[in-house]
């Protein structure tokens, strides 16, 4: 029990580590549905991202050529991005109705 | 497994969207009543922690690659409600953050591997454990066994929507056969990646495992 702040912190710069260092040594091959979709052929049918202009499309951070930074900006922000909207929405759902107080 | 836009019809991407909208309803439902504010946090941090080793795509054979999902490994830890909440919240990101994911496929994407990563992952876990030893070196070989089991499920899942909806007229038997081969060796990737996480959060704080506590619950002497 009183260690979880210690867990939790951990568990953070180890994720923090994994999408902003570790990242940039993931294959870069594509995914098993990708390559399905290849072989077979139906990939043609794959549209452009609706969204494939965005900063840090596919993982990368547009403007930056270092790949390991690029790589590593988009991980961290991923990793911090994730952390707000993952904690607050955790946060709401769990807190329960105040009534049972008085 | 991140499904692009364009390989499945607009039809089934909308019903595929409603049905992952019911289940991430419920899941909200059930994660309101099981998460507790000593609980929320290690849900927001599997959220994290699946977005970051999703990042990390492994082999698998010549020329594809294969990442984590976490399924199992979310259900595991803070269990099945908030895993799929935390699914989700990493797909949701993945989508609108790194256009990774088509957002017209998003309901479908979220279908295979929240809801059906969760829950064929979680189930395959209740019921290794059952066969298992009671002991606390069961859990991470269950959860294991889980992580695995559940890649090729989702897999048969996206082959479901391709027969349904598939803009593209390749035979359905040639997708399903590529999809669950493939699947199956990514799934060995996942299983380990589940079972070494489970065991390295257990070894530390095995009270914190959703996995493990609620194994151990059914053994207290409740009074009435």
């Amino acid at each position: 029990m009183p260690n979880n702040r210690k867990f939790y912190i951990a568990g953070f710069v180890v994720s923090l580590f994994l999408a902003g260092v570790v990242s940039f040594y993931a294959s870069s091959s594509p995914d098993g549905l990708e390559k399905v979709a290849e072989d077979i052929g139906f990939i043609e049918t794959a549209k452009e991202n609706t969204n494939a202009d965005v900063v840090l499309s596919d993982y990368g951070t547009k403007g930056v050529d270092n790949e390991r930074a690029s790589v590593g900006i988009a991980g961290v922000v991923g990793v911090l991005g994730t952390a707000v909207v993952a904690g607050v929405a955790f946060k709401l759902i769990a807190r329960k109705p105040q009534k049972a107080k008085n | 497994m991140h499904i692009p836009d364009g390989f499945i019809d607009v039809q089934t991407s909308a019903i595929f969207a409603g049905l992952a909208a019911a289940g991430v309803a419920t899941a909200l439902k059930g994660a309101r009543t099981q998460l507790d504010e000593k609980t929320a946090p290690l849900a927001g941090l599997t959220a994290v922690f699946i977005f970051a080793v999703q990042m990390l795509n492994f082999p698998v054979a010549a020329g594809t690659s294969g990442h984590l999902i976490g399924g199992a490994l979310a259900a595991i830890l803070v269990g099945p409600w908030a895993a799929i909440l935390a699914l989700t919240i990493v797909l949701l990101m993945q989508a609108f953050l790194f256009a990774d994911g088509g957002l017209t496929a998003l309901g479908a994407s979220t279908f295979n591997m929240s809801i059906v990563g969760v829950w064929v992952g979680y189930g395959a876990f209740l019921l290794v454990r059952k066969i298992l030893p009671k002991r606390k070196a069961s859990i991470p070989l269950a959860a294991a066994i889980g992580g695995f089991v559940s890649v090729p499920m989702a897999a048969i899942s996206f082959t479901v929507q391709y027969a349904m909806g598939a803009t593209a007229t390749y035979s359905t038997s040639t997708v399903l056969g590529a999809m669950v081969g493939t699947h199956i060796l990514i799934g060995i990737g996942e299983g380990l990646i589940t079972g070494l996480t489970v065991s390295a959060v257990i070894a530390s704080r095995s009270d914190l495992v959703y996995g493990w506590k609620n194994n151990n619950q059914k053994l207290e002497i409740r009074h009435a």
